[in-house]
């Protein structure tokens, strides 16, 4: 009904359940949460020795930390409305611009992995500031322009390095890569910082209400005054960033610049964000549902290795499951508009 | 306050190329009324509203805020000077809250250097909208839940409060009954009412002359971008309007 509700109509419709508990109920991070940890529980009972270790989550964290990275910048496009495929070239892309200065650079002390790492995060932004101009001002759209940045940025990568993996990685990055601070991985604590500055960003600062505003209705957004393609420029500059700084992480951990090793990135990614809730059609999404939307597929990939299955099902589990979450989120959608 | 209308157009014109949208048009809208403009398809009406809310600049002519001329190169300017627009879409942002929307491109920021950073002020923002709904008694049955869940009649109540909240002078509705159902443009009337009581101007474009007629103080036609009469809504009746907007004798 309308303007005016009379207390007798909501007395019908009996009393409303208590808001908060609903929203939980029908978020989807909280049920994806709840999926996970049901995961967790049955591989920590299936192999109680190996799965519950402190050991085993270390590598839980560390082997999702760089798609975590890059799936906290991929949240903000995505619930602007737009994605981004060009992840894992720039990530590529900034690892080798990375190594070959510090190559150019030489020694191994703390100045050079600072070089390093600024070279990196801005290789990534401006890869991500060239995505959101054409996206903003020149209305390619996002999946073209990604597309394309896709091809070049790890086409150009190779024409640096003739194909050929960098190895020379200085010794002070690596030490980062393989040290830890109380137990925890320096690559891990990097990571979880940028998903929590992303989320406490994202949900209660301006910067993240304008984004959510732009994917729910963008020229409502431009008629309140908000700068929507300069937030458009600033969000796709985000995830190019943080694509750089997780090629730093990756840099970190391997010693050397992986360039094949980044394909699937772009879509384990968005994978990752669409479990977590966040809607395609931009103006919906939490960092949290994000955070458990990487940690899904890390935590099947790690329990089905434990468990001597084929590591294959993590591809096809997921798969499955990605396709039932958007039916789940469509579900919702078409009864709330019905109603 | 003075005397002068609240907003005022004297001579307003408007090309575009070789066509004339607007020859000179006057119009004025008063604190505390109602002034509804008129027109058939292609009289100039959104070509108008564009001028007066900024969103377009007009060629000639001079607009006036309580009698001081002013010029307005953007809706932003029109919104500093106290001129909100609510438009036929609504511009809604469905999957955010009533409190959101309210103050789209408006956040309220916390105090202190959590403010200067651009933190929201989510509570202040609830309870202000919660005041505005009150204010225009609308009643939303959950003010946290996305605006898509709510009725086509209490989408636009969300839309119309952000304007209220923030116009200090005039509001122009842009076609607001045109969606909605008998029950629900009864009440939309009702709150133009309310709005009007406000001591702001209200400014009506409509196509529904029953409308028109029930609520408008001023009805203000315009016909091939001239404003052709100028009508008290208490006397005026269907015919004069009709006659009015078409050039026939009625």
């Amino acid at each position: 009904m309308s303007v005016a509700e009379s207390p007798a109509e909501i007395d019908a419709l009996g009393q409303p359940p208590p808001p908060l508990l609903r929203r939980l109920g029908s978020t989807p991070a909280i049920y994806m949460g709840l999926v996970l940890l049901v995961l967790v529980a049955f591989f920590a009972a299936m192999r109680p020795h190996t799965f519950p270790t402190p050991y085993n989550l270390h590598n839980i964290l560390l082997d999702a930390s760089t798609l975590l990275v890059v799936s906290v910048g991929m949240t903000y496009v995505m619930i602007s409305g737009g994605y981004d495929l060009s992840v894992g070239s720039v990530l590529v892309f900034a690892g080798v611009a990375s190594a070959q200065t510090m190559e150019a650079i030489g020694g191994n002390g703390l100045g050079v992995v600072v070089v390093g790492t600024v070279v990196a995060l801005a290789a990534g932004a401006l890869w991500g500031v060239f995505n959101g101009l054409c996206i903003a001002y020149l209305r390619v759209p996002p999946l073209i322009t990604t597309l394309g940045s896709m091809g070049a940025a790890l086409g150009i990568a190779e024409l640096m390095t003739n194909g050929n993996d960098v190895r020379s990685v200085p010794s002070g990055v690596i030490m980062v890569g393989s040290g830890s601070v109380l137990g925890v991985p320096w690559i891990v604590v990097v990571s979880l910082t940028v998903a929590i500055v992303g989320g406490v960003w994202l949900h209660m600062n301006r910067f993240g209400r304008h984004t959510y505003l732009i994917g729910s209705n963008a020229e409502a957004a431009r008629r309140a005054g908000i700068d929507v393609s300069r937030h458009i420029v600033t969000l796709y500059g985000l995830v190019g960033m943080l694509s750089g700084l997780a090629g730093m992480l990756s840099l970190a951990r391997f010693a050397t610049t992986t360039i094949e090793g980044h394909t699937m990135e772009p879509l384990q990614s968005i994978t990752a964000v669409v479990l977590g809730g966040t809607s395609l059609f931009g103006g919906l999404g939490s960092m949290a549902g994000t955070v458990v939307g990487v940690f899904l597929p890390a935590v099947l990939q790690n329990g089905f290795v434990i468990m001597d299955i084929e590591s294959f099902w993590r591809d096809v589990v997921i798969g499955f499951i990605v396709i039932a979450a958007v039916y789940l989120d469509q579900l919702v959608r078409r009864r709330r508009e019905r109603s | 306050m003075s005397d002068a209308p609240l907003l005022e157009a004297r001579a307003v014109t408007k090309r575009f190329g070789h066509v004339e949208a607007l020859t000179g048009v006057d119009f004025e809208a008063r604190a505390g009324q109602v002034t509804a403009l008129i027109g058939d398809n292609g009289a100039g009406k959104s070509t108008f509203v564009k001028i007066m809310s900024g969103a377009m600049r007009a060629d000639g002519g001079e607009i006036r805020v309580e009698g001081t001329p002013v010029s307005f190169s953007s809706p932003h300017d029109a919104r500093a000077a106290g001129i909100e627009t609510v438009y036929q879409d609504l511009s809604v942002a469905p999957e955010l809250s009533p409190p959101a929307n309210v103050f789209m491109g408006r956040e309220l920021l916390l105090p202190g250097w959590l403010g200067r950073l651009g933190f929201l002020d989510k509570p202040a923002m609830r309870r202000q909208s919660e005041q505005a709904f009150g204010r225009l008694r609308v009643t939303l049955k959950d003010i946290d839940a996305p605006v898509a869940s709510l009725s086509g009649g209490q989408r636009q109540s969300v839309s119309i409060c952000r304007s209220v909240l923030f116009a200090r002078r005039v509001l122009f509705m842009d076609e607001p009954t045109a969606a909605l159902g008998v029950v629900q443009t009864r009440r939309t009337l009702d709150l133009i009412r309310r709005i009007r009581d406000l001591g702001l101007a209200v400014v009506l474009i409509s196509h529904n002359m029953r409308d028109v007629l029930e609520v408008a103080d001023l009805v203000e036609v315009l016909r091939l971008g001239r404003r052709v009469a100028r009508l008290r809504g208490p006397d005026a009746t269907l015919q004069d309007l009709v006659a009015a907007m078409t050039g026939g004798t009625g």
